[in-house]
């Protein structure tokens, strides 16, 4: 590692991998749940679960980034960390708070812990995905600012690269549209108007500004690509990005009570939305073969070549299955979001994150990369990860077509619940992929603990 | 992309394409709240409504149900519940919670008040009469 500094960033890989772990335990349990449905019932019941399920992976994500551009701002600036030791007692608030919230969720009843927690005083929660007491909300925003501050201070005092800037934009941006999420209307069409200012324009928005600053970076690293050539890559894709993402917002003011002309506003404008997805790809692929070094890390390539092509399916493709509003009409808020959902995450922001930890772990662990055994175990992990995720995705859209056609499209439509029971077979598929997914996870844990020769930098 | 086509082009047309972009949403979104009061129910907005959604809130509704097609898809869908089954057999419905039927998904046991009954209840009927543009396509949700 090129700046002591970096090693802070150690820690947050270590606790988003941990976290990791936990959220998919809960998603088999909730995928259980969807076949099984009193299983742990009362202890655990599915709203529950799956809010511990999604507040793991937010709370992970944001370990993976923060812990991210603690490595990779030191480099970029040339530069150490403003304060290090600010960046380490972050890591410990955050890390205690997340906990706290987690275990607030499963052992007190939310309506208690909403009451405990100044709910009555500023209503926050009960919304989706942001469902944090409002303790942990100021927490976040107090944790965003302090790491805000230590990012900032460090790339003005070194030098200042794109790939630091566009980083820099994309977290910035992350803190300040999360502030929405303090804003909670009693009219239910602007609650959720502005609610998808933090959920849409995170995830197609300012995430997308970090995910690709974060490959950007790793591909520098791998493939030795001038970096003049990378960073001109790194503008278009995020260019594309936010011209389709910040409109096609729109897509989501279909149904809920907003003016229809926003049909006509998301359905064109997220239509493009898989265009910097699919440039990401493009972007990747061309860069490795352009290579003018063999990086020692196949993994680390591995992992930022299936970043590109995941995210594109997932978010991409999956998302322009059902963004159009004739479609949607019938589509949304089914399990053909909820197959979206799984594979864009996983494929843009899970793997972005895991590229990352992939390139970066072996050089703070004092190594150019791991050895070919350990490698190759990660690699395992990779395929029995991506590939479930896959199949993952196809059960859930399987159920979502068979969904929206007894239930919203033929002539005598059937209830809820009764489609669901028609939906089993599905539902089963699904969790025995996520089984081999949690093999997979296993198998990736496994990785860091096989021992053999490492490897060092070649020319 | 070498050649003709510098970074500083593709900066340029970064920060240019977000602020016009970005503007252009402020300005559907000014024009969004001037509708708004033409479609989304204001006028029936009461405290009881209000009370009903905080209800709806703290007891993490939205961890199952979907509500105008938002939430988890577990439950059925409660945008429209209030047209589909009535005041009344909401009510009955959450107090027979949970059914104990071996194997069925479970919704457990709010324990709420008649009078938070009713909130809830006002908080269902002001959302149904919500303009969706006639989302859902049937009333099943």
């Amino acid at each position: 590692m090129q700046y002591k500094s970096q090693a802070v960033a150690m820690p947050y890989f270590i606790a988003a991998i941990g976290l990791f772990v936990g959220q998919i335990i809960f998603g088999l349990i909730m995928g259980l749940q969807y076949v099984v449905g009193d299983f742990l019932f009362p202890e655990i019941p599915f709203n529950v679960a799956r809010m511990v399920h999604t507040n793991l992976l937010i709370v992970w994500l944001l370990f993976g980034f923060m812990g991210s551009a603690y490595y990779l701002v030191p480099e970029e600036t040339e530069t150490e960390l403003f304060s290090p030791k600010l960046g380490l007692a972050m890591f410990w608030i955050f890390l205690v708070a997340g906990a706290a919230t987690i275990l607030g969720y499963l052992l007190v009843p939310y309506s208690t812990l909403a009451s405990m927690t100044g709910n009555d005083i500023l209503a926050t929660m009960g919304r989706e995905f942001l469902e944090q007491p409002l303790l942990t909300k100021i927490g976040i925003v107090v944790v965003a600012l302090a790491f805000l501050f230590n990012i900032t201070m460090t790339i003005l005092k070194g030098r200042k690269t794109v790939i630091s800037i566009v980083l820099l934009m994309g977290l910035w941006g992350l803190a300040i549209f999360f502030l929405f999420s303090f804003y909670n209307p009693v009219n239910l069409v602007r609650d959720k108007f502005y609610w998808w200012w933090v959920v849409h324009l995170w995830v197609e928005g300012v995430w997308e500004l970090i995910m690709a600053a974060l490959l950007a970076f790793v591909l520098i690293k791998v493939t030795g690509v001038d970096r003049e050539v990378i960073e001109k890559w790194l503008y278009v894709i995020i260019t594309l990005a936010l011209v389709t993402g910040i409109i096609g917002t729109g897509h989501h003011y279909f149904w809920i009570g907003t003016p229809e002309y926003w049909q006509w506003w998301g359905s064109i404008f997220s239509a493009l939305e898989p265009i910097p997805f699919f440039a990401m790809t493009v972007f990747a692929f061309n860069m490795v073969n352009r290579r003018r070094r063999e990086h020692p890390n196949k993994a680390a390539v591995l992992w930022a070549l299936g970043t590109g092509v995941m995210a594109f399916l997932g978010a991409g493709v999956w998302g322009f299955l059902h963004t159009l509003a004739p479609v949607n009409y019938y589509t949304h808020g089914s399990q053909i979001t909820a197959a979206h959902g799984h594979m864009a995450f996983y494929g843009a922001y899970v793997m972005v994150v895991l590229t990352v930890i992939s390139y970066a772990m072996p050089i703070l662990r004092g190594r150019a990369a791991n050895g070919t055994k350990s490698q190759v175990v990660e690699m395992w992990a990779f395929w029995l990860m991506t590939i479930s995720m896959v199949f993952i995705t196809l059960f859930l859209t399987a159920a979502g077509i068979l969904q929206v056609w007894l239930q919203r499209v033929s002539d005598a439509p059937m209830s809820f619940m009764a489609t669901q029971d028609q939906l089993t077979l599905f539902y089963w598929m699904r969790e025995w992929a996520g089984v081999v997914f949690f093999i997979g996870l296993l198998t990736y844990l496994a990785s860091f603990f096989v021992k053999g020769e490492a490897k060092d930098v070649k020319a | 992309m070498s050649g003709i086509f510098t970074k500083s082009m593709a900066r340029n047309i970064f920060y240019g394409g977000t602020v016009f972009f970005f503007l252009l949403f402020l300005a559907l979104t000014f024009d969004t709240e001037r509708e708004l009061p033409n479609r989304d129910n204001r006028q029936n907005i009461t405290p009881e409504v209000a009370a009903g959604k905080h209800i709806w809130e703290t007891r993490n509704c939205l961890g199952c149900h979907t509500l105008l097609g938002e939430g988890a898809y577990f439950a059925p869908e409660l945008g429209n519940v209030y047209k589909r089954r009535g005041p009344d057999f909401i009510k009955a419905w959450m107090q027979a919670q949970p059914t104990g039927a071996p194997g069925r998904r479970q919704m457990p046991q709010f324990h709420l008040t008649d009078e938070e009954l009713d909130h809830l209840v006002a908080f269902l009927k002001y959302t149904s009469e919500i303009n969706t543009a006639n989302w859902p396509p049937n009333i099943e949700g």
